[in-house]
């Protein structure tokens, strides 16, 4: 044999390149072909799709820091609850009263849920960072949480461009339902058009119809539409709009918009603000001696819109007395209520907050909704979700409207609690609002949906 | 009027932090000719042990919260108050002016360890290295206070004796009902002591002529055979101890998070910059002249008229300042001109 032939082939890399990307067309042709010629087969190949995997990803995206951070732990802790009683683990919490109930206790579609955790910080770039690594790289099926109107409205938008559904956290901004909808963003928790609506008769019983009110308003969508809808309600009481100021998110010391109230010749106080700056604001406007003034021959008086017990927490004594309104209290007697709060209380030795109900809520929908519509394939899903009419989850009976994914249920107006007959006792229910006093037309906020398809 | 008094009653206590941590920055750089970027963290840890104080005297028991029957609740009670009731709520109620005697001797430790450690090894170099590795060193300080307290602010709260407000409309005889926060004024009571005392040292003892002298030649001290550079350190650790305090105090005002220091460092220097760079009565001035002047500007009457001009009014003050004044209000000639 001689030398020459011996030698091997000349393969140069050129011709392996050549030779590996027809092997790879000829591969992809022979078994991509059934797909296009299965109308059925090509439709379930969504971003995301589980397949054959044995469980499936939730994504988590809470603010861990930032003004919101409470909230957003307490939304972590009923989220990891939620993943434990829709796997069949715990007690079922509130799967042992929602009415009706698809899920079985064995996961979703026979899938264990399993789930990643991300950290919002309250800011919507981070957030919608944060919900982009959970759909790409960790390949979640859903995600959900914030405390913030800015993040839902910003990672909502993500959620349609991707095709990914986002059940919304705290998020109270009419926008997030309303100009800012979309197809794959649900929302479970109330608006600040429902604050305005349930706070309006109790305001008007308490005060009168003859108050100026001095606005502070976190300068940010949820900002803006709470004080435009409780503007709406107050000065259709007759109250008079003194000033309505904008701060800035986290501005910590509220001092220098705080002095100028006492001047203003303000006789109410409203602050739109939520979380830790609530927190701050409320706290300063004490130690300013708000509360204990007179004005126009009439007591002070400071109203929160919108606040919780986590809130009431963190204010301590300066929150008694005060009104708000609140999408939930662990106080509330029904059978939903009762039972989460105790699948709650076990885990974690305290009551839930209003932060974690709604999240909890949100996940258990998802999946109920799922095993409804028989697929994790999100058009289907979507279409179970919308128009959905459910009862035994602590709200009473709910609707998730299909023109624009609110939720309509009952709303709570409260007080901070004088006498307090635990260290969780912290509001006092005044008033429960029915579902009818605060359902509004969906097209006065505009908006569209989006398509299902994306 | 009663405005006009608020408004510069707000800006005091503003104005007193800035004041205190510019006091510290423009020290350390007349002194060791270092720009200290970590100067900042200082205050945020001085901060920190008005809160690690507070968490040291609320250390608790779990007591079955009886009230609530559904589930297993816990309410903590403090140690203090189980072995000496009421007086013990009073220690707790009273942590944070008793955080001083521990903030003073901590932050000294940490002001001699900075300085000893890495701040000395950077005065030969460049200030853009200085500032490098000193900004270097408030992230991490910054890091390190996040990793063990977490990223949120911490609610720090006043005596309950001094929470409440002081009538001062009627203290300058003024008809209308001008109150104050008790806690805000002692702020500024306390800035104008500390602020006081650092003065006092330097311009009434030996130790701190020597000092004075080597911030004008520390060449020529150092002939004498003096270490000057000894007294220099020491002249850190004063400086990080004003910050802390400044901090510790400031608590009740603000709830401190990691990023307090930087939040007040970036003011602070603008406070030593139109002071005057290396001039002590400058930077103390500056810093009440800049605070009372972002509390008017962020007074409502001035913001219709200039929207957002409350968040550039310190950095406008201070172009306008650098342009007539080009070293400042009282600065010297020959420092940072070389």
């Amino acid at each position: 044999m001689s030398k020459k032939d011996c030698t091997p082939p000349n393969f140069s890399r050129r011709t392996i390149l050549k030779a590996s990307a027809g092997a790879g067309a000829l591969g992809l042709g022979l078994t991509g072909t059934p797909y296009f010629f299965s109308r059925k087969a090509w439709a379930a190949s969504f971003r995301n799709d589980p397949g054959n995997a044995a469980s499936v990803k939730f994504g988590f995206n809470v603010p861990q820091t930032g003004p919101y951070a409470d909230e957003g732990a307490d939304e972590l802790r009923a989220y990891k609850l939620a993943v434990k009683h829709i796997n069949g683990e715990g007690d079922g919490g509130i799967l042992n009263t929602m009415k009706p109930l698809a899920l079985k206790g064995n996961g979703v579609l026979g899938k264990k849920v399993d789930y990643v955790t991300g950290d919002t910080q309250t800011k919507s770039d981070a957030a919608r960072a944060s919900a982009k690594r959970m759909i790409e790289k960790d390949g979640v099926i859903m995600f959900t949480g914030g405390s913030s109107s800015g993040v839902a409205v910003a990672v909502q938008s993500l959620a349609q461009e991707m095709g990914i559904i986002f059940m919304a956290g705290l998020t109270h901004s009419n926008d997030t339902t309303g100009k800012d909808k979309r197809r794959y963003g649900f929302r479970h928790f109330f608006n600040a058009y429902m604050s305005g609506a349930a706070l309006g008769p109790v305001l008007k019983e308490e005060f009168g119809s003859d108050r100026r009110a001095y606005h502070l308003t976190a300068d940010y969508t949820w900002g803006w539409t709470q004080e435009e809808s409780i503007k709406n309600t107050t000065e259709g009481l007759g109250w008079e709009t003194v000033n309505a100021v904008r701060t800035p998110l986290g501005a910590g010391d509220f001092s220098q918009y705080i002095t100028p109230v006492l001047e203003s010749g303000a006789d109410v106080l409203i602050l739109n603000h939520y979380g830790g700056d609530m927190v701050n604001s409320l706290t300063q406007a004490v130690q300013f001696g708000l509360r204990d003034k007179m004005r126009n021959g009439k007591k002070f008086e400071v109203v929160v819109p919108l606040f919780s017990r986590l809130m009431a927490q963190g204010a301590g004594e300066n929150i008694k007395g005060i009104l708000g309104t609140t999408a939930w209290n662990w106080s509330l007697q029904d059978e939903g209520s009762q039972a989460f709060v105790k699948s709650f209380g076990q885990e974690y030795g305290f009551p839930p907050s209003q932060a974690a109900q709604t999240c909890y809520v949100q996940a258990i929908l998802y999946a109920d909704a799922c095993e409804r519509a028989g697929t994790f394939y999100p058009p289907e899903v979507i279409r179970a979700l919308e128009g959905f009419e459910f009862d035994g989850t602590g709200d009473g009976p709910t609707l998730y409207r299909a023109a624009d994914h609110q939720c309509f249920k009952r709303v709570l107006v409260v007080r901070g609690n004088e006498n307090p007959q635990s260290q969780f006792d912290l509001l006092k229910v005044v008033k429960e609002v029915p579902r009818e006093q605060v359902t509004y037309d969906p097209s006065i906020f505009g908006g569209e949906l989006g398509p299902y398809e994306v | 009027m009663d405005a006009i008094l608020l408004q510069i009653l707000n800006g005091l206590d503003k104005g007193a932090a800035y004041a205190l941590i510019a006091l510290g920055l423009t020290l350390v750089f007349g002194t060791l000719g270092v720009v200290n970027f970590a100067h900042g963290a200082l205050f945020m840890l001085g901060a920190f042990c008005a809160v690690s104080v507070g968490k040291l005297l609320t250390i608790s028991a779990k007591i079955k919260d009886e009230s609530v029957t559904f589930f297993d609740a816990y309410k903590e009670v403090p140690y203090l108050e189980i072995w000496w009731g009421d007086t013990g709520s009073m220690i707790i109620d009273y942590a944070v002016p008793l955080s001083i005697l521990i903030t003073i001797p901590v932050m000294l430790l940490i002001g001699l360890a900075m300085e000893r450690g890495l701040i000395r090894f950077f005065y030969k170099r460049t200030h853009a290295e200085q500032i490098l590795v000193t900004f270097g060193l408030a992230i991490v300080l910054q890091e390190i206070i996040k990793a063990a307290f977490g990223a949120n602010p911490i609610p720090t709260p006043a005596p309950s004796a001094v929470s409440g407000t002081a009538n001062v409309g009627a203290w300058f005889g003024l008809s209308g009902d001008i109150s104050y926060p008790w806690w805000r004024l002692i702020y500024f009571a306390f800035a104008a002591v500390v602020a006081g005392a650092v003065f006092a040292f330097l311009r009434f003892t030996t130790y701190g002529m020597v000092v004075r002298a080597g911030m004008q030649d520390s060449e020529t001290v150092g002939l004498l055979g003096i270490n000057i550079q000894r007294r220099f350190t020491v002249v850190f650790g004063i400086a990080a101890v004003v910050a802390g305090l400044a901090g510790a105090m400031y608590t009740p005002i603000l709830p401190p998070d990691y990023h307090l220091g930087m939040d007040f460092l970036v003011l602070s220097f603008v406070v030593v910059v139109v002071g005057g760079m290396g001039s002590l009565e400058g930077a103390v001035a500056a810093g009440f002249l800049l605070g009372i002047l972002q509390s008017f500007a962020s007074m409502n009457e001035v913001k219709q008229i200039l929207p957002g001009i409350d968040q550039i009014i310190i950095y406008l003050v201070a172009v306008v300042i650098l342009l007539t004044l080009p070293r400042g209000l009282m600065g010297r000639k020959g420092v940072m001109e070389s």
